[in-house]
């Protein structure tokens, strides 16, 4: 099994630790060798920072990097846009010679060099590939049973030929390892698109930001999901968040819990809800409380 | 045809959006054009006309999902090409209030989205440790993360 340390980025330790702590429960379960990455700073985030400055972008991503290439171990993301800006910035600076000496003369003012010796991964391809969802199956101790809208998000499949996981069109691991926790993934309308957030969409144009969400829930709603599953903090935080904000900003409520992939697979590890800090989500839907405090009471 | 300096840039990154024949493909494949005026087809063609593409408000518009460059039939690299638009716009000044913010808060924390009371809180509840193990906790590793931006020289684009 492959070494990994664990790349936190922003939203999940500062917005979503309860994805930091279902991360870590069910890393420990599965027996994954996993460290910590002390030191790591933010990816840089790909829509502000590649957009405003790609050398900076490049040299930020590059100290990251050398973090896990001295601990000798491979960073396991747990966000897309982690996934996206590490990723593309580990093969930009593995594949180009240019570039890579550009951002070691950089990274050399702080006694660091880019070697290009580590691989970056996303928790969701991970598992998928490296562990695989029957291994998965096997540690599941209460099958949940719940309707899932599941949400890729962007940047764990896009752009295509850089992630080298399948159809962007209609990929299915995730929504296999969504089902080897005893779930149902549903096939809904636009369930590919995106979650409105990205691209500095979020922080930039807010309103606008939120139109794209809300055409997601609306759609999300119609599918008679029980919740929504994401691979990726900042979907999770305007999904999340966002349906507080859509009430304010256009007086709609739609009350859909929203999941990590890491909080569905801890419940279904048989953790509690409050363990994977589910309680800490923005929306509070009490039908699905309910529903999961009975998940992990019997079964 | 001397094209102008915009597309001379986006050429020299390796994205040629002269091959673009205006099929709309893009367009049709935005989810950002459903709920904003971005016109990415309009966007691109106003890119290879003038480099007054850098004043368009529609720059701003895209998420960056990557399905028009998914199903471009001309393989042109159209998210790449928004990005370095961008940042040419960027270095001249042009950028939103919103973004200079969360490069203002990167370059004090290390973070764009830092620790706040709330999360330490929800951490602590959680079991986890008050700080996470990022520049958060190191702040030998902040201080080195701040050499590397300086020599970068990131802050002067907020300048």
């Amino acid at each position: 099994m492959l070494q990994l340390a664990l790349f936190l980025g922003c939203v999940i330790p500062n917005r979503y630790p309860g994805i930091e702590m279902a991360t870590r429960l069910c890393l420990a379960k599965l027996d994954i060798d996993c460290a910590d990455l002390p030191g790591a700073s933010c990816c840089p985030a790909p829509g502000v920072f590649r957009s405003f400055d790609s050398p900076t972008w490049l040299a930020v991503a590059g100290r990251n990097l050398t973090l896990g290439e001295s601990m000798q171990r491979d960073l396991l993301t747990i966000c897309n846009g982690c996934f996206g800006s590490l990723a593309d910035a580990n093969r930009t600076l593995k594949e180009s010679e240019e570039v890579r000496q550009k951002t070691n003369e950089y990274l050399g003012k702080i006694d660091r060099q880019f070697k290009g010796t580590i691989d970056v991964r996303h928790i969701t391809e991970f598992l998928y590939s490296d562990v695989g969802p029957e291994k998965i199956k096997e540690a599941i101790e209460k099958p949940l049973g719940l309707k899932v809208a599941v949400h890729y998000g962007c940047h764990l499949i896009k752009p295509s030929r850089d992630r080298g996981l399948g159809s962007f069109e209609r990929p299915r691991f995730f929504d296999e390892l969504v089902e080897a926790t005893g779930s149902v993934s549903l096939e809904y309308s636009d369930k590919m698109e995106c979650c409105g957030a990205g691209g500095g969409m979020r922080s930039g144009l807010k309103e606008r930001s939120l139109a794209m969400a809300e055409h997601k829930l609306s759609r999300i709603k119609e599918s008679g999901a029980d919740c929504i599953v994401n691979a990726c903090p900042f979907c999770h935080m305007q999904l999340d968040v966002g349906q507080l904000e859509i009430k304010k900003a256009f007086d709609k409520t739609y009350d859909i819990p929203v999941l990590h992939y890491t909080q569905l697979l801890g419940l279904a590890m048989g953790f509690t809800p409050e363990m994977l800090g589910i309680h800490l989500n923005a929306v509070k839907n009490q039908e699905f409380a309910v529903k999961l405090a009975k998940l992990t009471e019997d079964n | 045809m001397n094209g102008n300096d915009v597309q001379r840039q986006l050429k020299e990154a390796g994205i040629d959006i002269l091959k673009c024949m205006q099929c709309g493909m893009c367009t049709g494949s935005c989810p950002s054009g459903r709920h904003t005026s971005l016109n990415i087809r309009r966007l691109v063609k106003h890119a290879i006309k003038s480099r007054d593409v850098l004043e368009d408000n529609e720059l701003w518009m895209c998420t960056t999902c990557y399905n028009c460059q998914e199903r471009c039939p001309r393989r042109i690299d159209i998210v790449d090409a928004i990005l370095k638009i961008r940042s040419i716009a960027a270095h001249e000044g042009i950028m939103l209030t919103e973004h200079r913010q969360v490069i203002k808060l990167f370059l004090e924390h290390g973070h764009a989205v830092p620790i706040d009371e709330i999360n330490i809180k929800k951490r602590e509840e959680l079991g986890l440790e008050k700080l996470p193990e990022t520049v958060h906790k190191y702040p030998d590793a902040l201080d080195e993360l701040k050499t590397l931006l300086e020599v970068c020289k990131l802050a002067e684009i907020i300048d």
